[in-house]
């Protein structure tokens, strides 16, 4: 069991900058994501895309932003708990239980939701049998590739992480790789690779098709693709993976029984609280009226949510706001030496 | 000004006026169409805006860049007549535009 003054659901920009705002105040956070890396949306979705509207920062690239703000709360040596979800909520007391789905256990008088949209997820085949075979033959991400060892693939998909795979267990097994259109996604390099192991007969390509059914009952035996004419082919396969990327579902959070607004949380804007006292949210996951989602508006979001925190976790103090530009104490908590 | 059909996977009908300038999306999710997503905002970074348009309107948009269609890669069922309702601005010209939605987004 982990005691903190704050917990906070996600790993994004905006949460890694409310750490911060409740560092200079003096309270102390965990962090918990469900990916196995820091910067939400901004490493997942857009590392290599340049951002333009951070302030004071004319251009930079997710990946960058995100780097920069785990510098800049160094000095807090916040607990990062990644490729974890937040399950469950109680109220224990005055304080919040959260579980995740490790069972790991957080006492904490305050959670800050920053989760987005909620947790990426792998996007799935539009089949119902897909579901089904989920994880005994049907894939959306490969743990031990022997799995795989001397069987007949099928790999869906047009980037890097399909056509990784194909060139990978093409050694061992055979692959067919399908997707929907004739150009891949993935580096050049791999696309080359890929282009000449079909020449060489080590990998089958299927362009431009989609999945249309999969034949079996215990185990899968074969599956059909279609192209957008209706033209339909059989292949035999042991077992199928798809490579779709990643999709946000709010997951847990719908059922913790905060307000919703559609995926949204509703909040109030003087402290970004929920309709529960002691859970705050941030970020593209929270709503109010005239909200935009913006990195710049989940910053002012987790600043003020913060404050809104403080109450809870000191309630016998009365907060003060100080600068960093002069404040001793907010120089200590920063391990700034005196000038 | 356009009024514009949107057709949800069950064949329910919307018809919206969708001021100049907004993206389709924008025009779905500001009058509470379900159907469209739009999970990050309409930065082409998600693919929950996905859309078919009408065959008769297909050919009356810009062409898709590059970024559009590596995103239609992961949307769900794709088909040669689908776009990302968030790159689509609207102009007096798409006065009529039908377009259908997909049983889901992710």
């Amino acid at each position: 069991m982990i005691t903190t003054d704050v917990l906070i659901i996600g790993a994004g920009p905006t949460a890694l900058f409310a750490v911060q705002q409740l560092g200079l105040i003096g309270l102390k956070a965990e962090v918990v994501d469900n990916l196995d890396k820091v910067g939400g949306q901004c490493s997942e979705l857009y590392p290599d895309k340049p951002i333009y509207d951070i302030p004071a920062i004319p251009e930079c690239t997710g990946e960058t932003l995100t780097k920069n703000l785990m510098k800049q709360i160094e000095p807090f040596n916040t607990n990062i708990h990644l490729n974890e979800r937040v399950d469950q909520l109680a109220k224990e007391g005055t304080k919040w239980k959260i579980t995740t789905n490790r069972k790991k256990v957080f006492i904490a008088s305050s959670i800050i939701i920053a989760g987005g949209v909620g947790s990426f997820e792998p996007r799935k085949f539009p089949l119902k049998k897909a579901e089904k075979f989920e994880d005994s033959g049907v894939f959306y991400s490969i743990k031990d590739k022997k799995y795989f060892d001397k069987k007949k693939i099928c790999i869906f998909g047009g980037g890097d992480s399909a056509l990784d795979w194909s060139i990978e267990l093409s050694k061992n097994s055979k692959v067919v790789l399908v997707h929907r259109r004739s150009e891949f996604r993935g580096t050049p390099k791999n696309v080359e690779t890929v282009k000449k192991l079909e020449k060489d007969g080590k990998i089958q390509i299927e362009t431009p098709y989609q999945i249309n059914s999969i034949e079996g009952d215990d185990k899968i035996k074969a599956i059909t693709i279609k192209d957008d004419e209706g033209k339909i082919k059989k292949i035999d396969v042991d077992y199928i993976l798809g490579f779709f990327g990643l999709v946000m579902k709010l997951g847990p959070i719908a059922e913790w029984g905060l307000n919703l607004d559609k995926k949204h949380i509703p909040v109030s804007t003087e402290n970004f609280q929920t309709d529960k006292e002691g859970i705050f949210a941030i970020g593209d996951i929270c709503t109010y009226p005239g909200k935009i989602k913006l990195i710049l508006s989940g910053f002012h979001e987790g600043a003020l949510a913060a404050r809104g925190c403080f109450k809870l976790a000191r309630p016998n103090e009365k907060y003060r706001h100080e600068f960093t530009t002069t404040s001793k104490t907010i120089h200590e908590r920063l391990g700034k030496k005196k000038s | 000004m356009a009024k514009i059909t949107y057709i949800e996977h069950t064949n329910k009908k919307h018809i919206v006026e969708v001021p100049n300038n907004m993206s389709v999306m924008e025009g779905a999710v500001q009058n509470n169409i379900p159907g469209i997503d739009a999970d990050c905002g309409g930065s082409m970074a998600c693919a929950t805006c996905h859309v078919y348009i009408d065959e008769k309107w297909f050919d009356k948009f810009k062409k898709k860049d590059e970024g559009e269609e590596d995103m239609l890669d992961m949307a769900y069922q794709p088909n040669k007549f689908s776009r990302l309702s968030c790159q689509l601005l609207v102009s007096d010209e798409l006065d009529g535009l039908i377009l259908r939605m997909p049983s889901k987004q992710g």
